[in-house]
């Protein structure tokens, strides 16, 4: 079973918080990876906010190819950052030749696009490179976006948190929103991409659990946006539901415990606004889920929320102090990281809830 | 000595034989007076018996005239091997047994210069059925556990109505964050995904459809299921017209039109809108036939309520004036559509074919978004009378084509947008659970079943060429008759009691089949969690072989 946590806090934080949240879940996982999206960067990366970070692991080829295709469209590399690795005899990890955080400005001829077409440019850019890639799996490009950096590898997380330097706090690689998981996907192939967390236009989500709904729902996304590709894992779906809902469609976040659980008929129809659901449960029937699964997920401005399915839970707390709010699957996580917080104002969202948290940390829970 | 006359028809042509032991028989009559065929009549025959009245053997002869029950030999009465006579018999001294050697598909056309008909079903029994080589085999296990069939809620629904996609639905947000429905969307209702199939009040007794009636009302008041019947081709009784009764039923209009000329006259005292209409092109057990009512059977309340002499009733294969897929878009549906302010879904019933796909096709891509329903009829379906020829060898299995049109749904990403709702066959195992769920997890919303009724209500007839008589008026259940003295056979409380246990027991055994794959609703398209021992039949649906 998965473990995954996030943390939000006012302040930058390091991931070895995130390393130390997952750590004490150890025995709950496998710990066969480490993957990690950190949002509204702070350190080196706080002057480059509003430029598009490329996260990629690839081989020199792949590096060359990225290279060539960034550079045809024009994108000038502003800033990059190389972690400082340190690899030693017996660790577990399966290491990529190079590991490529670099910031870019946009193409001169798109400076002046309304940011939604700058947007299209920077996933059709990250696709195009995905694919160059994929030809001999000469490499891995995770995401593309401003103040977004994504991780994510094979092997044992406290051998990847030494590999990459993350163990030891700083404040040069920082950010004020982390998600994380510890595991590679087991249901199907061990791929890079298949590790949680998926990252596509902002949106974020990891997920403990499974989708007994994947056929129905990566038949129907396949053909909805281009974005919507891989389905390494089932756990992918959850990710392109939401963006679908709310970048796509232009929906509030609480429409989407509507989508993914829809109430039984039975309550629907004592509601005020039964029109509109029951005309949502039609229309996205194939996006419905059936668990089990606890989802946590990041919007494009750092909302971070939480929920689960509406039957077959999967553990999840939400533990906060005054300036941070931490997500995980076992409270012992939290407990190790903010131990001194007020344990009886943990929330242990239920099946019809969200429990959002804003920029501000204001923590809501909306029953659906 | 008798000559030979081989021409003569002679009860071994027949496709049934009466055995009859004159030993057991004590002569009540009960087998004559209940054989609504006329297959069996009573007769003297001249006996001959030896006999020796003294101690020492002195054999003498006596001729007896003996009463007996013997086998018609006549074209119009052949035994069509229901089972009354035994069924009635005290003794057991009469039965009726499958003669192998029959000729009588020679002998019926060479006399009758036409081909034999029948009703019921098509007999093609000799094909293992492509869904008793499926199973669910992906069961939920450990990290997904199954549900609890008993304790947890189930969405056992289907949409029946145009769904339209999530980016054209007239939704406002609001300042409040709430979407909220500011103009029109197609009707539609979320209805039990079994339909009772289109059996119209002609072909079935006044009773059968009574009793069928009631069970819907019955399993829709007091069960919560809304269950929908199909009204089938020739109307309704007014009184039900204008009654609230009216929701639980789809109005079928068909090529003859039968019946919509007192529908469309009780319009304006309907207090309940009608479940939706269907409108049928065509039907899986004779596709290229219409509609068929003998004259049998077109007894006073059908010419009534139909507007038609006593005749043989036959709609035509086609509805006329319809000349293309859009024609009939914007003349039928949208009539339909209007009729009743397009507050009623409107559908139409097809029948299996090669080119299912390309009809489909058409109508997803509609842009009036007004097709409610894609109901697909396969050639395993029953029917009130149709032309052998027409059963045995016209046709096209509904379950690879369901699964055809669902994928080409999905290749467009407009899976869902018109509902599949799949029949022909179904349930003629007894099992309609796991028929209808299998068909659901290869793309249908729903499923509609006909004959299945019929079974229900005490059809003597079978797949095997038994019985098999509704054309014929004379059905010896009451069931698809209108001769008053058989229709009263039929206890409609007793059927209707028979269809509710039934579905209550096939809500039951879909829950059964839901719990293990660990889904709470339907798995419409969830072809992942079937599993076919047969090679071929894995390739074609595109779901998992096992071995």
């Amino acid at each position: 079973m998965c473990r995954i946590g996030a943390i939000k806090s006012l302040n930058y934080v390091h991931p070895s918080k995130a390393l130390q949240l997952m750590n004490s879940q150890q025995k709950g996982h496998d710990n066969s990876g480490f993957a990690m999206v950190m949002q509204d960067l702070g350190g080196i990366f706080a002057d480059y906010k509003q430029f598009p970070t490329l996260s990629l692991a690839c081989t020199d080829e792949g590096l060359k190819i990225a290279e060539a295709i960034l550079d045809a469209l024009g994108f000038r590399q502003v800033f990059q950052w190389l972690p400082e690795t340190s690899w030693k005899p017996g660790m577990d990890i399966k290491k990529m030749p190079n590991y490529v955080f670099r910031t870019f400005d946009y193409p001169e001829q798109c400076k002046s696009l309304p940011q939604r077409e700058r947007e299209e440019l920077l996933t059709s850019t990250r696709l195009r490179i995905r694919a160059a890639l994929e030809k001999d799996e000469t490499g891995f490009a995770y995401s593309f976006w401003p103040d977004v950096i994504t991780l994510k590898e094979i092997g044992d997380p406290r051998d990847i948190g030494t590999f990459f330097g993350l163990w030891e706090p700083d404040d040069s690689f920082t950010a004020r929103t982390i998600t994380a998981q510890c595991r590679q996907n087991t249901n199907y192939a061990i791929v890079r991409y298949a590790a949680h967390p998926f990252f596509l236009q902002g949106y974020v989500t990891l997920t403990n659990g499974e989708n007994t709904f994947y056929q129905k729902n990566k038949e129907f996304q396949s053909t909805l946006h281009p974005g919507y590709i891989g389905f390494e894992s089932d756990s992918q779906c959850f990710l392109y539901t939401m963006h679908y809902m709310h970048r796509q469609l232009g929906w509030p976040l609480q429409y989407y415990k509507h989508i993914i659980t829809p109430l039984p008929f039975e309550e629907v129809v004592k509601r005020d606004d039964r029109e509109e659901l029951l005309a949502i449960r039609q229309s996205l029937a194939h996006l419905e889920i059936n668990g089990p699964n606890t989802i946590i997920g990041t919007l494009p401005d750092f909302t971070m929320w939480v929920v689960c399915d509406a039957k077959k839970l999967r553990p999840i707390v939400v533990g906060h102090t005054r300036d941070t709010v931490v997500f995980s699957s076992e409270v012992c996580g939290i407990n190790e990281i903010l131990p001194e917080r007020d344990w009886e104002a943990d929330i242990y969202p239920n099946e019809r809830e969200i429990v959002v948290v804003d920029n501000n940390l204001e923590v809501q829970r909306w029953k659906q | 000595m008798e000559t030979v006359k081989i021409n003569d028809l002679a009860c071994n042509d027949l496709p049934w034989k009466v055995l009859y032991d004159t030993k057991r028989c004590t002569l009540c009559g009960s087998c004559v007076a209940a054989c609504t065929f006329g297959a069996i009549k009573p007769k003297v025959e001249r006996r001959r018996k030896s006999f020796s009245d003294t101690e020492t053997p002195e054999p003498k002869i006596t001729f007896s005239a003996t009463p007996v029950i013997t086998q018609v030999n006549i074209l119009k009465h052949f035994c069509r091997g229901c089972g009354v006579c035994e069924r009635v018999c005290p003794n057991n001294a009469i039965r009726s047994e499958r003669n192998p050697d029959s000729r009588f598909n020679v002998v019926y056309q060479a006399t009758t210069a036409s081909g034999p008909k029948r009703g019921g079903r098509n007999n093609l029994e000799v094909q293992a059925r492509t869904l008793d080589t499926i199973r669910v085999g992906r069961i939920s296990q450990m990290t997904d556990p199954s549900l609890d069939a008993e304790r947890h809620t189930f969405d056992c629904l289907a949409p029946l109505g145009r769904v339209l996609p999530a980016t054209k639905l007239p939704f406002t947000l609001g300042p409040d964050g709430k979407l909220t429905k500011s103009g029109q969307t197609p009707p539609l209702h979320w209805i039990y995904p079994i339909i009772i199939g289109d059996m119209s009040i002609g072909a079935l007794s006044w009773r059968m459809w009574e009793a069928v009636s009631m069970a819907v009302a019955y399993l829709n008041e007091e069960c919560g299921l809304p269950v929908r019947q199909c009204s089938g081709e020739g109307g309704m009784p007014v009184r039900l017209l204008k009654s609230k009764y009216l929701k639980y039923v789809i109005l079928q209009i068909a090529s003859g039109h039968f019946g919509w000329n007192r529908i469309i006259k009780a319009m304006p005292h309907m207090v309940e809108d009608p479940g939706g209409v269907l409108i049928k092109i065509g039907q899986g057990a004779k596709p290229g036939d219409g509609g068929l009512l003998m004259a049998a059977k077109v007894a006073s309340h059908i010419q009534s309520i139909r507007g038609v002499p006593k005749t043989d009733l036959l709609s035509p294969p086609n509805h006329q004036g319809l000349y293309s897929i859009e024609e009939s878009v914007q003349k039928m549906f949208l009539s339909f559509n209007a009729a009743f302010k397009f507050r009623v879904p409107v559908a139409i019933k097809v029948a299996a074919s090669a080119t299912s796909v390309s009809v489909f096709n058409n109508l997803v891509r509609d842009p009036y978004n007004i097709v409610g329903g894609f109901f697909l009829d396969g050639i395993d379906g029953g029917t009130g009378a149709a032309h052998d020829i027409s059963l045995d060898h016209t046709g096209h299995p509904v379950v690879s084509k369901l699964r055809d049109c669902y994928l080409a749904a999905c290749a467009q990403g407009r899976q869902g947008q018109i509902p599949l709702w799949a029949a022909g066959g179904l349930g003629k195992t007894g099992n309609l659970a796991a028929d209808a769920f299998k068909m659901f997890c290869l793309g249908a919303n729903g499923v509609f079943t006909g004959k299945l009724m019929l079974q229900l209500a005490g059809c003597l007839g079978n797949e095997h060429s038994r019985c098999n008589a509704c054309n014929t008026g004379l059905c010896p259940a009451g069931i698809t008759t209108q001769e008053p003295l058989l229709v009263r056979r039929l206890d409609p409380d007793r059927v209707a009691e028979n269809i509710v246990n039934y579905f209550l027991g096939v809500d039951k055994e879909l829950r059964k089949l839901m719990a293990p794959i660990g889904n709470s609703s339907l798995p419409v398209g969830r072809s992942d969690c079937l599993i076919s021992t047969d090679k071929a039949v894995a390739d074609r649906l595109q779901v998992q072989y096992v071995c």
